[in-house]
C-alpha cells in the first residue's frame, strides 16, 4: 500500500514537474462545447462564453457583474433629440488580434462595425447564409431587422445607426454578444480565399484574448492578446476543460484539474464549500422556475382548482430535495432582486386538506392530470423530473393521481406550446436583461403560442402590461407591475416553484472573478495567485 | 479464395443500400423538426422557417432527398452538422481518434489478458485456478458496465485520487493531435511527462471497455482450448511424449484460435456499443458521446451519417474477420 | 462413469417415459454444475421477491419520507434502522425501490425474450425452410440490423418512438431478436434434409406441420440457451437505456433508472449509485450462471468432455 501510494505521489510530481512553466494558467470546467466561435448566429451561454466573452469586444460594455453598461471600442456617443440617431465614436489604436492566421494591417474602424451588423441583417450579403441555415436569432429576436434603418460610416473612426423608431434598451443591446465586433479584414481575406466557414473555427476579435486551438468537444485553448486595448491580461493560458457532466467538473475541480467550473450540481454544493481549498461564490439568480396549467382546458380554466392545485404542492419539499437548498420558494414572477417585486403579495400556503376541499367545493373529482417535465437540467430548475415526482406525491395526498411526461428538449418546448396541451407543464426562464417585462413579457396575449404556457390571456394584467411598456419613469412602472403580479397571484395561472440561487466554485488561488446576474462567464480581469 | 470473398462482398452491397436506407429512414421517423432544433431555444418566425426548409430541401420528396443524399456521400459529402454547421466527416474525424484508441487499447488489455487466462484455465481444468478465472470472467461478462464506471471513477479518482478524473490528457500539455492516437502524439511531441499523463487518463476508460471484451475472450479461448485438447491429434502428441507446454502451445492453441478470432472481431460491435456508455461516464471526446448528443439534439444530419459511418464501419471489420477467418481456416473456402 | 451409471438409477425409479427421461438426464447434467444450482438459487430468490415484492418491501416503492432525504445506509453513519439501505433523494426507501425493481427487470427479460425469441423463430423458419428469396430478404434484414452497435440501434429506435418502458422493450427486442433468427435458420436448414422430414414430408405433411411439428422442436436446445443469454442482455440494455434517460422513466423503480438519476450524488452519497447497480449484477450473473449450465447440459458434445 505504501509502496502504491509513493509511486502515485512521484507520478504526481512527475505530472506536475512536466507542466512547471512561468505562465499564468487558469482552467475553467466548462459545460458544453460551444457550436462556434463566430459571437452571432448561437444563442448558449456556453457559446458566448467561448467567443464574445474571450476573443471578441463590442462598442459598448456591460459592467462586470452589473446589467449598467460602459463605453468599450466607442469611446463615446451622442444621441439626437428624437431618438433615432446613435453616433459612435470610436477608441482610436484598437488592434485585432494577431495569430498565426491572420496578421491585420489596419486597426478598427467604421467598416468593421458596419460590416458586424449589416452581416446578420442584409440578406444579400455574402456572409449572411456563410453558415448553412444561420438564422442570426439574437439579432432577429431583439427586433433589430426592423429596428436598423441604416448603419453610416461617417468617417474612419465615426458610426452612425439610424433606427426606425425610438429604442429605450438599443445601448444595452449593443452591449450583448451578438453585437460584438468582427473584422471585415479577415472577413475579406476568408472571402477572397473561398474558406468563409474558417470565420467561426478560427475566430478574430478584439478582445481580452486570443483563440490558440480547439479539439473538439474536448478543450480550448486561450492566450492572452497583448495588444489588448483595456491592457494585457494577467493570466497568460485560458483553458477551457469541456466536462459536460456536473458531477465530473465538481471532481475535477476538488482534484484540481480545473481552477474554477460553472453550474456545480445542487448535491455537489455542500461537499464543495467544505473544501479547505476551494471557494464558492453563490448569487441570487435573476430566474423562476415555474409550472404552467393550460388555463383553457377545464377544469384548469377555473382560479379555484388553479389555486387549490397551488396549495397542494409543498415548495419547501422541492427546494430542499431538488435544490438542495440552493433556492427560495417563489410566490412571484419575478425575482427578488428584481425592481418591482412585490413582496406584499402572500404566497398560496400549502394546506393539503384545505386544497381537497376547494377542489371538492369546485365539483372536481377523482381528477388525473399530466405533469410535464423538462428532460434538461437548467439553473432555474436543476432536475425537472424530481420535481415532478415530488408534485406528483403531493397531489396523490389530495386525490389528484398524476402521471409524468417528457420529451427531447426541442419537442418538448415545442408541444408545451400547443393550446390544447393537456397538462401543467414545468419551464424556467432567466432573465436577458434587468428589467421586469423581460418577465412578465411571458404571460402577455400575445405570447402565447410562444412563450405563454399557461396560454392565460387576462385582460387587466395585459393592460397592466403595455402600460408598463410605454412608461419610461421606473417609479411608474414599478407601481404597475407591482400590481401585474396581484393580478398573476390572484388568477394563478403558474405554481411558482423556486428561484433558485447560482454558484461559482473555485480554487482560492483565482481572484477577480465577478459572478454576472446574466449568467455570462467573463475571465478579462481574472488572476490567479501561486 | 477469391470466389469466397467475391461471394461475401455480393453480399454485403444490398446490406450496405439498406443500412443507408435505415439511417435515412431513422432520421426522417424522429419526432421533432430539424429546423426547429436548429433554432434553439428562441425559435424561429415562420418566414425564416420556410426558407430554412426550402433550403436545406426538407420539402422534397423524401426519394429525391435519398438519393441526394446518397449522391452526396459517394462523393465525401456527409452533410453540415446542423448544431455546429460543421461537416460531418470533419467532425467524425476529429473524435473517431479518441474512440479508436480506447478501443484498441481496451482490446490490446482484452485479448492479453483473455487468451492467457483461457489458455491456463482451459490447461488446468477444474483446478482453483480455472474456476476463480472463469467466475471473473462471468462477472466480468455480467457487468453492467455504465455502474462499473461510476464505481471505478468513485475508488481510483475520487476516494485515493490516483487517477484524473476525465480528459485525455492534463492540460498542462498542449501540442496539436498528428494522429490523433494521446498515446502516440505524446510520444511525438517529446515532453516529459505527456505519455505517462495520457496513459493514467486512458486506463480507467479502457479497464471499463475492455471488461467485457475481456471475459468473453477468456471464456471463448477456455472452450476452444478445451475442445481442441479433447481431440485425436493432441492425445497423439501427447502420447509421442512431446512437452505438454509445446502441445499447448503448438497444436491445440493454434487451432483454437481459429474461433478466438472469431469472437475477437464479433467483439468491435461490443466495443463500438460500449464507447456510448464508456465516453458518456467519462466525458471521453469520442463519437459514441457526439451519437448519443446528436439524439439528444435532434441533429439529424450527424445521426443519420454517423450510424451510417458507424455501421459500415462495424461491417468492415466483420468482412475483414471473414478475411481473416478464411485464412486461417483452409476448410471454409471450399464452402 | 459412475457419475452416469447413478444417472440411470435415478431414471429407474421414475415412469419410463422418453421425455421424462430427457428431463432427468438433463437434471443430472445441470445439476453437476454447482454455478448453475447457486445461480437457479439466487434466481428463484429474486423471482419469489418480485413476485411477493408488497410483502417482502418494508415501504411502499414510491413513499418518500420527505424528513429523510439521502439517509446513509443502517450501518453508516447516520443511517436508520427503518431504511436498511439508506434512502434517495426524495426520501425514498432503497431497499424497497430495489425490490419492486427486480418486477421490472425479470418482465423486461421475459417479454423481450419471449418477443425476440417468436419472431426470430418465425423469421429464422421461414428462411431456412423456403430458402430463395424469402431466405435472402430476410437475412438481409438481419445483416443490417446487426450491423449496427446494439446500443447504439436501440438507442435511436427509442429516441424515434419516445423514451418509456415499453417502447424500451420493444427496441431491444429488434435489437436481440437477429440471433434467434440465424441460430433457427442454420438449424432448420441442417435438419430439413434429415430422414425423418423427408419421410414426414412423403407421407404429406403440410408446410405448416413441417415447419413447426416435425423441425422446431429439434432445434430447442440452442435455442434455450440463446433465450437465456438474451434474458440477461436485455436486463443489461435496458438498464443502459434507464441509464442514459431512454427507458424506463421515473419515479419507476427500475435499475437502470434508479442509477440515472443517482449518478450526481456519485460523490455525496455513493449508496444509491451502489445498490441499483449491485442488484443488476446479481440478477444477470446468476441468469448466466444457469444459462452456463443450461449450455453445458443441452449441448451433446460438451457434455461428457
Amino acid at each position: 500500500m505504501k509502496t502504491k501510494l509513493a509511486f502515485a505521489a512521484a507520478l504526481l510530481a512527475a505530472t506536475m514537474l512536466g507542466g512547471v512553466a512561468n505562465a499564468k494558467t487558469l482552467v475553467y470546467c466548462s459545460e458544453a462545447s460551444p457550436a462556434g466561435f463566430d459571437p452571432s448566429p448561437w444563442s448558449g451561454g456556453n457559446d458566448f462564453d467561448a467567443s464574445s466573452r474571450t476573443i471578441y469586444s463590442r462598442l459598448v460594455e456591460f459592467d462586470k457583474g452589473k446589467t449598467t453598461i460602459s463605453p468599450g471600442l466607442a469611446e463615446s456617443w451622442t444621441v439626437s433629440d428624437d431618438g433615432l440617431e446613435y453616433t459612435f465614436k470610436l477608441r482610436p489604436g484598437v488592434k485585432f488580434q494577431t495569430t498565426d492566421y491572420f496578421t491585420p494591417t489596419r486597426d478598427l474602424n467604421a467598416d468593421d462595425v458596419k460590416f458586424s451588423f449589416e452581416r446578420q441583417w442584409k440578406k444579400d450579403s455574402p456572409w449572411y447564409e456563410y453558415l448553412p441555415g444561420t438564422g442570426w436569432e439574437y439579432f432577429t429576436g431583439m427586433g433589430f431587422p426592423d429596428l436598423l434603418k441604416e448603419i453610416v460610416k461617417v468617417d474612419d473612426l465615426t458610426v452612425k445607426f439610424v433606427l426606425t423608431k425610438p429604442e429605450v434598451a438599443f445601448l444595452p443591446d449593443l452591449g450583448m454578444d451578438f453585437s460584438s465586433i468582427v473584422s471585415k479584414e479577415y472577413a475579406d481575406q476568408l472571402e477572397k480565399a473561398d474558406t468563409k466557414q474558417q470565420f467561426t473555427q478560427k475566430p478574430v476579435g478584439t478582445g481580452p484574448y486570443q483563440f490558440v486551438d480547439y479539439q473538439v468537444d474536448a478543450v480550448i485553448r486561450y492566450a492572452a492578446w497583448d495588444g489588448y486595448f483595456g491592457g494585457r491580461q494577467k493570466i497568460d493560458d485560458l483553458i477551457f476543460a469541456i466536462t459536460p457532466d456536473p458531477a465530473v467538473r465538481a471532481q475535477k475541480l476538488k482534484a484540481g484539474e480545473c481552477d474554477i467550473m460553472s453550474y456545480p450540481a445542487p448535491a455537489d454544493i455542500e461537499g464543495l464549500k467544505a473544501d479547505t481549498n476551494l471557494n464558492v461564490e453563490e448569487q441570487e439568480g435573476l430566474n423562476i422556475g415555474y409550472m404552467a396549467y393550460n388555463t383553457t382546458l377545464p377544469p384548469f380554466d377555473k382560479v379555484e382548482v388553479r389555486k387549490a392545485l397551488n396549495m397542494a404542492v409543498n415548495k419547501q419539499a422541492i427546494i430542499d430535495a431538488v435544490y438542495q437548498g440552493a433556492g427560495q420558494v417563489a410566490k412571484n414572477p419575478i425575482p427578488p432582486t428584481m425592481w418591482s417585486y412585490n413582496d406584499a403579495i402572500k404566497d398560496d400556503e400549502y394546506n393539503p386538506d384545505e386544497a381537497k376541499k376547494m377542489l371538492e367545493a369546485a365539483g372536481v373529482k377523482d381528477l388525473s392530470m399530466k405533469i410535464w417535465a423538462m428532460p434538461v437540467s437548467r439553473p432555474y430548475n436543476p432536475n425537472a423530473q424530481r420535481v415532478a415526482e415530488l408534485i406528483q406525491a403531493d397531489y396523490a395526498k389530495v386525490g389528484v393521481k398524476a402521471e409524468i411526461i417528457s420529451y427531447e428538449w426541442t419537442e418538448y418546448r415545442e408541444r408545451g406550446k400547443a393550446k390544447d396541451r393537456d397538462g401543467a407543464f414545468q419551464l424556467g426562464w432567466t432573465g436577458d436583461n434587468g428589467d421586469p417585462d423581460n418577465f412578465l413579457f411571458l404571460l402577455g396575449c400575445s405570447a402565447i403560442g410562444q412563450s405563454n404556457y399557461a396560454i392565460w390571456c387576462n385582460k387587466e394584467f395585459e393592460d397592466l402590461l403595455q402600460k408598463g411598456k410605454a412608461t419610461t419613469d421606473q417609479a411608474e412602472r414599478t407601481k404597475i407591475y407591482e400590481e401585474a403580479q396581484v393580478v398573476f397571484k390572484r388568477e394563478a395561472p403558474w405554481l411558482t416553484i423556486a428561484h433558485s440561487k447560482v454558484f461559482m466554485p473555485m480554487n482560492k488561488k483565482v481572484s477577480g472573478f465577478v459572478m454576472d446576474p446574466l449568467g455570462i462567464h467573463r475571465f478579462d480581469g481574472v488572476d490567479v495567485t501561486e | 479464395m477469391f470466389r469466397y470473398l467475391l461471394h461475401k462482398l455480393a453480399l454485403i452491397v444490398p446490406t450496405v443500400i439498406g443500412i443507408s436506407l435505415a439511417a435515412f429512414a431513422f432520421v426522417r421517423l424522429l419526432p421533432g423538426d430539424p429546423i426547429l432544433a436548429l433554432a434553439g431555444e428562441r425559435g424561429v418566425s415562420p418566414e425564416r422557417y420556410a426558407e430554412l426548409i426550402e433550403r436545406f430541401g426538407y420539402n422534397r420528396p423524401y426519394i429525391v432527398q435519398y438519393l441526394d443524399y446518397i449522391g452526396n456521400v459517394l462523393t465525401g459529402d456527409f452533410g453540415i452538422s446542423i448544431a455546429t454547421k460543421r461537416p460531418v466527416w470533419g467532425e467524425f474525424m476529429a473524435l473517431f481518434p479518441a474512440t479508436l484508441e480506447l478501443a484498441v487499447v481496451a482490446l490490446i488489455i482484452a485479448v492479453a489478458i483473455g487468451i492467457p487466462a483461457g489458455i491456463f484455465a482451459a490447461v488446468k481444468r477444474g483446478s482453483w485456478f480455472d474456476q476463480a478465472t472463469m467466475g471473473v470472467a462471468l462477472t466480468g461478462y455480467s457487468m453492467p458496465i455504465f455502474w462499473w464506471g461510476l464505481l471505478l471513477i468513485i475508488f481510483f479518482s475520487g476516494y485515493l485520487g490516483w487517477t484524473p478524473v476525465s480528459g485525455r490528457i492534463g492540460l498542462q500539455y498542449f501540442f496539436r493531435p498528428v494522429t490523433g492516437f494521446m498515446l502516440i502524439d505524446s510520444l511525438i511531441a517529446g515532453r516529459p511527462g505527456a505519455f505517462s499523463s495520457a496513459v493514467s487518463h486512458l486506463i480507467l476508460p479502457s479497464i471499463v471497455l475492455a471488461t467485457i471484451p475481456l471475459a468473453v475472450i477468456a471464456r471463448q479461448t477456455r472452450s476452444a482450448m478445451l475442445e481442441v485438447l479433447g481431440e485425436d491429434y493432441v492425445r497423439t502428441a501427447r502420447a509421442k511424449g512431446l512437452a505438454p507446454r509445446r502441445v499447448v502451445g503448438l497444436h491445440a492453441f493454434r487451432n483454437a484460435l481459429i474461433p478466438v478470432v472469431t469472437t475477437i472481431g464479433l467483439q468491435v460491435g461490443t466495443l463500438m456499443a460500449g464507447a456510448i456508455l464508456t465516453e458518456t461516464i467519462f466525458s471521453w471526446p469520442g463519437i459514441g458521446k457526439w451519437m448519443i448528443d446528436a439524439i439528444g439534439k435532434r441533429d439529424y444530419v450527424v445521426v443519420q451519417s454517423g450510424l451510417l459511418i458507424i455501421a459500415l464501419i462495424v461491417m468492415a471489420v466483420n468482412l475483414l474477420v471473414d478475411m481473416l477467418y478464411a485464412v486461417i481456416n483452409p476448410r471454409i473456402r471450399v464452402q | 462413469m459412475t457419475d452416469q451409471s447413478a444417472g440411470e438409477g435415478t431414471a429407474a425409479t421414475l415412469p419410463p417415459e422418453p421425455r421424462n427421461r430427457g428431463l432427468v438426464e438433463f437434471w443430472h447434467y445441470f445439476s453437476m454444475n454447482t454455478g448453475a444450482v447457486i445461480g437457479l438459487v439466487v434466481f428463484t430468490l429474486l423471482v419469489l421477491m418480485a413476485i411477493f415484492a408488497p410483502l417482502v418491501a418494508p415501504h411502499l416503492p414510491d413513499e418518500q419520507f420527505r424528513d429523510s432525504l439521502l439517509t446513509p445506509p443502517a450501518w453508516q453513519e447516520g443511517g436508520k434502522s427503518m431504511f436498511l439501505l439508506g434512502t434517495d433523494a426524495v426520501g425514498r426507501d432503497m431497499l424497497s425501490r430495489l425490490i419492486h425493481g427486480a418486477r421490472y427487470s425479470l418482465f423486461i427479460g421475459l417479454v423481450v425474450v419471449v418477443f425476440a425469441l417468436v419472431s426470430g423463430i418465425i423469421l429464422g423458419v421461414l428462411a431456412g425452410y423456403f430458402r430463395g428469396w424469402v431466405d435472402a430478404l430476410i437475412m438481409r434484414v438481419m445483416d443490417i440490423i446487426l450491423a449496427f452497435p446494439s446500443l447504439l440501434l436501440a438507442l435511436v429506435l427509442v429516441a424515434i418512438l419516445g423514451p418509456g418502458l415499453f417502447n424500451a422493450m420493444l427496441a431491444i427486442a429488434l435489437v436481440l431478436q437477429p440471433h434467434f433468427a440465424r441460430l433457427t435458420r442454420a438449424a432448420v436448414m441442417a435438419e430439413k434434409n434429415r430422414e425423418y422430414v423427408v419421410s414426414a414430408k412423403v407421407a404429406g405433411a403440410s408446410h405448416l406441420r413441417l415447419m413447426l411439428v416435425t423441425i422446431l422442436p429439434n432445434c430447442v436446445a440452442p435455442l434455450i440457451v440463446q433465450a437465456t443469454l438474451s434474458f440477461s442482455n436485455a436486463i443489461l440494455e435496458a438498464a443502459a437505456l434507464g441509464f442514459l434517460g431512454m427507458g424506463a422513466q421515473p419515479p419507476t423503480p427500475e435499475w437502470g433508472t434508479m442509477l440515472a438519476s443517482a449518478r450526481e450524488f456519485i460523490l455525496r452519497a455513493p449508496w444509491v449509485v451502489t445498490f441499483p447497480g449491485l442488484a443488476i449484477l446479481i440478477t444477470v450473473l446468476a441468469i448466466n450462471l444457469i444459462g452456463d449450465g443450461l449450455r453445458d447440459a443441452l449441448d451433446p458434445k460438451l457434455k461428457r468432455s
